[in-house]
């Protein structure tokens, strides 16, 4: 739902300063008060979810029928009857393909390579091409679902106009090629903008010289700006790759369809808990969900506080 | 120099070519909505402002509109004072377990999704009867922002001085009141920045109100784009055109005037 890059400062106070600090007008008991109201509905609706789907996970829990009334804990059946469903293993192969697709090889590689396209360009051409690749990022993604839904449209569609093909029907034929395809539209600004700003630590004069030595583009790119900008290709693929895995739009596309063409798992929990009713179903997906998310995390904020 | 031709060629055709992948989509939302009978095709609009006339008549477009603006408003205000209250008090005091607290919080809320938590929320939103309550969606989208809103809030509340409020206190000021005439203008682009930040989440969301809101008056634009071409039928291209340029002005123009304030910095993103 939300993301930060700032980290807790763990530095800036010593224990011997504590005291005086508190003094500067609150006090613990009135900090508390002040803190209290927000840790209050993050633990209501942010944290007691994250507990509660653990739980639902392991229960038979229904929206309607027997099970809705009487939820019984039935353990790890609901992790097993995934485990031997080939549409939670289908889903599973197309959420690494969308990742794969539409965030590291999509966005990442476009995203830099505009980056390094634009890198010494100042002037218009430079802010056109940026400003149409943020604004495709800030639209609203039901309406770019919709731009993508007519675009691909078999008979009137622009894009197989202007690809010169007929009837090339891609929502139906090619649900994933289409999902990864409006992905990347959607999501390259945010490698571009952060590969933008990586690309302008890199000191000039490494580049000059290197250049000077006789170095080919690719021999710059790789023995100068890469180890530059490590740390930043690192947080890119994890932070979009985490924000591709949880993205739920696919849907506004496709519904997962057709025949669980395009479902992946995002989509797979939706239709499997909300629309068949499956809430326990869904939540033990949910969980496997949150455990991959938790993995993804940790390797972030350890990269952040490591840089600090 | 071949080798330099063929590099500038090279250059001008991916230019070209990402350009045109890029536009294309724009360019229809731009024109479409000021042609009397769009297609699905780009094509050269010929000014007409009957399509925004069939909004105004439609029964559900503007007023989803409203509902969006209740919405991310409604969110923005809960998120910035709740937000500021705690930045506020943990910037100040170092109260016990803080750093382990802010740790935690700031990893919760990158791993707790609307995928990770849909199910539970959903169920709880049927049990505390909050399905269709657009103020209960607002306390579930808050509890989603908040971390991440504590977080860049008390980095801006780290950096401004405390002699300010010192110096108010000898003069008897309250806590509260040292928040509202000492701090507040000091972090107000702080504040800034989380209610526009809040709003353009919240603006483009479509999983939570899907998921939470049945009744088609209290659902948001996001919501009802999606049930207006998804709905059986031919497609009215006139209708979704206009409402999709109309869904998406407002945030266009906030980002607009936030790039030109404080010019782009990297907040990890302004949106999710």
């Amino acid at each position: 739902m939300a993301q930060a890059t700032s980290l807790p400062d763990t530095t800036e106070e010593q224990p011997a300063r504590r005291y005086s600090e508190d003094a500067a007008g609150l006090g613990r008991l009135r900090a508390g008060a002040f803190t209290a109201p927000a840790l209050a509905l993050i633990a209501v609706f942010l944290v007691f979810p994250a507990l509660w789907v653990l739980y639902l996970g392991i229960t038979n829990y229904r929206l309607t029928g027997i099970a809705a009334a009487d939820p019984k804990v039935v353990g790890i059946d609901n992790f097993l009857t995934a485990l031997a469903n080939p549409r939670f293993w289908n889903s599973t192969w197309l959420t690494v393909e969308f990742v794969a697709g539409s965030a590291v090889i999509g966005q990442a590689v476009l995203g830099f390579t505009i980056a390094w396209v634009l890198r010494d360009r100042r002037g218009p051409l430079r802010r056109i091409v940026e400003g149409i690749v943020i604004l495709a990022w800030i639209l609203p993604s039901a309406v770019v679902a919709f731009l993508w839904v007519a675009l691909l449209d078999p008979r009137d569609g622009t894009l197989n106009a202007v690809l010169g093909l007929t009837d090339f029907a891609w929502l139906l034929d090619h649900p994933m090629l289409s999902i990864i395809v409006f992905n990347i539209w959607r999501g390259t600004a945010f490698s571009m903008m952060l590969y933008a700003a990586a690309l302008g630590n890199v000191p000039p004069s490494h580049l000059e010289s290197a250049r000077l030595a006789g170095a080919s583009n690719w021999q710059q790119l790789r023995d100068v700006v890469f180890p530059h900008i490590r740390g930043h290709v690192l947080t890119n693929l994890l932070l979009i790759s985490l924000w591709t895995f949880n993205d739920f739009s696919p849907f506004m596309l496709t519904a997962g369809g057709p025949d669980g063409k395009s479902e992946v798992l995002a989509v797979h929990v939706y239709n499997e808990a909300v629309r068949n009713g499956s809430l326990g179903y869904g939540a033990a997906i949910s969980t496997i969900i949150l455990l991959i998310n938790l993995v993804v995390a940790v390797f972030y904020l350890r990269l952040l506080r490591s840089k600090r | 120099m071949t080798r330099f031709v063929l590099g500038r060629i090279g250059f001008s055709t991916l230019v070209a070519v990402l350009l045109a992948f890029f536009t294309l989509p724009l360019l229809w939302l731009a024109s479409a909505p000021l042609t009397t009978d769009p297609t699905y095709k780009v094509s050269v609009p010929d000014f007409t402002w009957e399509n925004f006339q069939t909004i105004l008549e439609h029964p559900y477009a503007l007023p989803s509109l409203y509902n969006s603006l209740v919405l991310s408003v409604g969110t923005a205000l809960l998120v910035v004072l709740l937000a500021a209250l705690a930045a506020y008090a943990l910037s100040r005091v170092h109260l016990p377990g803080r750093d382990v607290l802010l740790y935690v919080l700031l990893l919760l809320s990158s791993i707790i999704t609307g995928t990770a938590a849909m199910v539970p929320l959903f169920q709880l939103a049927v049990d505390l009867q909050l399905i269709d309550s657009q103020f209960g969606l607002i306390l579930i989208l808050s509890g989603g922002l908040l971390p991440a809103a504590i977080f860049m809030l008390k980095d801006f509340m780290d950096a401004t001085p405390k002699s300010y409020e010192e110096s108010a206190r000898v003069f008897g000021a309250t806590p509260l009141q040292i928040v509202r005439h000492v701090v507040v203008p000091l972090v107000r682009p702080g504040l800034a920045t989380i209610a526009v930040w809040s709003v353009a989440n919240v603006w483009g969301n479509f999983l939570m109100p899907f998921l939470l809101l049945r009744d088609v008056e209290k659902q948001p634009a996001a919501v009802i784009m999606y049930t207006l071409y998804t709905e059986g039928g031919q497609a009215n291209l006139r209708l979704l055109s206009t409402f999709g340029l109309l869904y998406s002005v407002p945030v266009v123009v906030m980002y607009l005037i936030v790039s030109k304030k404080y010019g782009f910095r990297f907040h990890g993103g302004i949106k999710r």
